[in-house]
């Protein structure tokens, strides 16, 4: 057993501590700092800045575009990357839809998607819930159907992330009614001006539009858009939910925001002494920290384990990664709330604020921070709930 | 022992009830929140026609006499239709400062004008430094020809921006942390050196930041005697913070029923959500939680008139604290068992959540009363062996 980082880990840790420092644009690096919302520019500028150091797709193969990295190599990248703080590479373009692409993906599609994600030169989400498909996504009932040399797509999906800003979307489709629900889903990709397609926005608790309804209207889509075998979609779909393994805790940017809740906390005043002296706020602080720690050893205890893996299964610790790692994340964004007190209750429209010259409600970091609160009660929605999360673990670990 | 509605009390929960149910669904809310004012005049005019807006005011002055469990039960009201208009500020808190300390004459120009919905009205305390301690003040008030100059800035006033007239705290000697030196002033709105920068908080409520500069107050418009005024504004707080915990019983009951209804009807994998154990549990402990914040809110009710203030202001910190916790249980966990669905401002659920958490803040958050209530010694004394 050795915790340390070898001295070659060390010095790329330093080199990617050091590219970073040197490239995240400013503004980008502010608006995350703050808890402000990313701009398409934001996600896509930075990604082609990766794209021309060669690290956009770092996780992927090297005949792909990848780095060859390590699993720990790819850990230290993320965990810097977030720690910076930088934009997570789109993570529906870069972890999801790519490896499905290289994966089981025929050549024309490695050829001419591979090199336009690495830099998103196509913004891609995800088709995959449903008003009626949440946590039993197999459950889902949008159709294609086959008609000569197209696929005749109708339906529902929802909670879309960014569809606004999206060139095209992953699509799971039953294509077989007939068969066991899991087997008969195929994996469609879908140019989003497809005629037929349309986008509603959602608005989410926190006054945001980051999710839509999109619906599937007689939409033609080539039969070759077609991942991999028919109705095999749904294995595809299950690679790219374990594919996450790592990242899936954001260490990184948990202690990016606990560093941030230490700079607030010694700037706000409570019974006249900073609140970082308040010793009742100051352990609710440390809590965390403790937390997140040991979630971090076990995050790299799973990295070290991957390393060693034959089979090409999700580990199903990595559901205690997702767990815990939401957990923590909630916690901190609810005691950045605490911190600001009764200054955390005034609403500012972002829109409306980035076109207005007038002076936010002091202090000007309070704005965001009821939202973000609001916000994240997310983290242990998406992405397979923490029940569902639980109930793997009770069935893959413990046996049940 | 009787925790039973008389009849009265049973009429007014119905009379409210009745108004919101048939006025306040979500589509009509929605339109109160997307106005100008984000609430709605016409339901103000029907509170007054019930008499809830001089519910706790004296007859004489156009009241009808209510005490603190008919405040309740039209605040529980309030937050279970989640109405938007400023009933805790005008009647509670504004008007509850005169109806408490104010003088014969004010009582007579403010009270009826209030409970015939014609005016509205603030209460202006909380300072961008003061956090929740209600003794820290730097707003001055200095003696001026025969009444006071007020100058100084007031943060997340409810109601500030549309209120007619607003009482203001400030300090007429004495450091910033002072308990001695306080009074209280009001204020006409439209008085000049008044500037107000008004806003939606959170929740969907408006507020306002308040700038005073050199606000000419006459004596007649000081409430009490000016530099002893911090019993009172603590009182009106304890007010406030009974009248916040009944709203939250209505959130709480409103989030805990909204979430079984969901768990029913909401179908995956073939079945029921509800049929799932776990969250079967978790709508129970929900329940709990909301059940006990009810409880201490009928304590808080019990208490809110009680005159040693130790022993009142201990009871309002532990409920506040239980109210807090619940709220933040109750509300995180209706979310996490809606799904998607209860991240959107399409369900009620989620509103219900906002609120839930902005009353945990409003008046010291859960965090700050367990502190409060420490340091007031608990309910039970130490045993001398
Ligand atoms: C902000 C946001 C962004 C999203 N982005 C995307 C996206 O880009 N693309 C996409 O396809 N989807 C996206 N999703 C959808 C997300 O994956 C689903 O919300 C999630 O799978 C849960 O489904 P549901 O919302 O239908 O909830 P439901 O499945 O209806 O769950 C409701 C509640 O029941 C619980 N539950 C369900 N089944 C069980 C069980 N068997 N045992 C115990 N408890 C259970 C759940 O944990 C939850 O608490 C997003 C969601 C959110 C909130
Ligand atoms: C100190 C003590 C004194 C007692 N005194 C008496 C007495 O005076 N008279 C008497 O008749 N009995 C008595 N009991 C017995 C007691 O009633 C039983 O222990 C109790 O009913 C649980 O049964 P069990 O121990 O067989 O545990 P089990 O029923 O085997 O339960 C084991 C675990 O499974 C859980 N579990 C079981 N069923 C479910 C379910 N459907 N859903 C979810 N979880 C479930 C339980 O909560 C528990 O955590 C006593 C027990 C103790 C420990």
């Amino acid at each position: 057993m050795d915790l340390n980082f070898t001295k070659e880990e060390l010095s790329f840790r330093d080199e990617v501590r050091d590219f970073f420092a040197k490239n995240v644009p400013a503004e980008t690096k502010k608006k995350l700092t703050e808890g402000r919302k990313l701009e398409k520019d934001d996600i896509v500028n930075w990604q082609r800045i990766l794209n021309k150091k060669g690290w956009a797709v770092y996780q992927w193969p090297k005949q792909y575009g990848g780095t060859g990295w390590t699993p720990v190599q790819k850990y230290i990248f993320l965990e810097e990357l977030q720690r910076a703080p930088a934009p997570d590479p789109l993570p529906f373009a870069v972890s999801m839809v790519g490896p499905v692409i290289y994966t089981f993906g025929n050549e024309e599609q490695k050829k001419h998607f591979l090199p336009r994600i690495a830099n998103l030169d196509d913004w891609w989400c995800q088709g995959f819930s449903e008003p009626g498909a949440g946590s039993d996504l197999a459950g889902l009932s949008t159709k294609a159907v086959r008609e000569g040399d197209h696929w005749i797509i109708n339906g529902q999906k929802t909670w879309t992330t960014l569809a606004q800003y999206a060139d095209w979307i992953f699509v799971l489709a039953r294509t077989d009614s007939k068969a066991k629900k899991q087997e008969g889903i195929s994996f469609i990709l879908c140019d989003m001006k497809t005629p037929g397609i349309t986008v509603r926005p959602i608005q989410l608790i926190d006054g945001g539009k980051e999710v839509n309804e999109v619906f599937f209207d007689n939409v033609k889509v080539p039969y070759e858009n077609l991942v991999g075998q028919e109705n095999r979609g749904w294995d595809y779909a299950k690679f790219l939910l374990g594919n996450e393994r790592t990242g899936i805790a954001r260490v990184g940017i948990s202690k990016e925001r606990i560093r941030r809740l230490k700079e607030l906390a010694s700037l706000e005043v409570s019974g006249g002494k900073p609140m970082m002296e308040d010793a009742r706020f100051r352990a609710k602080i440390s809590q965390v920290e403790i937390e997140l720690k040991a979630l971090e050893m076990t995050q790299m205890r799973v990295v070290a384990a991957e390393g060693t893996r034959r089979d090409n299964k999700p580990d199903p610790a990595s559901s205690i990664l997702k767990i815990k790692g939401s957990e923590i994340q909630q916690n901190i964004t609810d005691l950045l709330m605490e911190v600001v007190g009764p200054f955390a209750l005034p609403f500012t429209d972002e829109d409306e604020a980035a076109g207005s010259n007038e002076l936010p409600i002091a202090p000007d970091y309070a704005g965001p921070l009821a939202p973000i609160y609001f916000n994240y009660r997310k983290v242990s929605i998406y992405g397979g709930s923490n029940e569902i999360q639980k109930n793997i673990i009770a069935k893959a670990i413990l046996g049940l | 022992m009787d925790f039973e509605f008389s009849e009265e009390q049973q009429l007014l929960k119905d009379s409210i009830e009745g108004l919101l149910g048939d006025k306040y669904d979500f589509e009509s809310r929605k339109k109160f929140l997307a106005s100008s004012d984000g609430w709605s005049r016409e339901i103000w005019k029907q509170y007054a026609e019930l008499g809830l807006l001089g519910l706790p005011f004296s007859e004489e002055h156009g009241g009808i006499d209510g005490g603190p469990v008919e405040t309740m039960i039209v605040m529980s009201a309030i937050g279970n239709a989640l109405a938007l208009e400023p009933y805790l500020p005008t009647v509670v808190l504004a008007g509850g400062l005169i109806r408490r300390f104010g003088t014969e004459a004010q009582k007579n120009k403010y009270l009826p004008q209030i409970a015939e919905g014609k005016i509205t009205g603030a209460f202006a305390h909380t300072e961008r430094q003061s956090r929740y301690d209600l003794f820290d003040v730097k707003t001055t008030a200095k003696p001026s020809g025969n009444g006071f100059t007020l100058d100084g800035q007031k943060g997340v006033v409810l109601n500030g921006e549309q209120a007619d007239f607003i009482i203001v705290t400030a300090r007429v000697s004495g450091g910033q942390r002072d308990k001695d030196g306080l009074g209280l002033f009001i204020v006409d709105a439209k008085a000049n050196g008044v500037s107000r920068r008004g806003y939606r908080t959170v929740d969907g409520l408006t507020a306002a930041e308040i700038q005073l500069s050199g606000v000419k107050v006459d004596a007649d418009q000081v409430i009490g005697k000016p530099g002893t005024a911090y019993p009172l504004i603590e009182q009106i707080v304890d007010d406030g913070i009974a009248a916040l915990c009944g709203e939250a019983v209505g959130v709480l009951s409103a989030l805990t029923e909204a979430t079984t209804d969901y768990l029913r009807t909401r179908k995956q994998f073939g079945v029921n959500i509800g049929s799932f154990q776990v969250l079967q549990h978790r709508n129970v402990e929900m329940l709990i939680a909301a059940e006990q914040a009810k409880s201490m809110a009928m304590l808080a009710t019990m208490m809110v008139n009680e005159p040693d203030a130790v022993q009142r202001r201990k009871t309002m910190s532990a409920a506040k604290t239980q109210i807090g916790r619940s709220a933040q249980f109750v509300g995180e966990q209706a979310i996490q068992l809606h799904g998607g669905i209860g991240m959107t401002m399409e369900l009620k659920t989620g509103h219900w959540f906002k609120r839930a958490t902005a009353i945990d803040i409003q008046f010291g958050d859960a965090d700050y009363h367990l502190e409060q209530f420490g340091n007031m010694g608990g309910f039970e004394t130490a045993a001398q062996r």
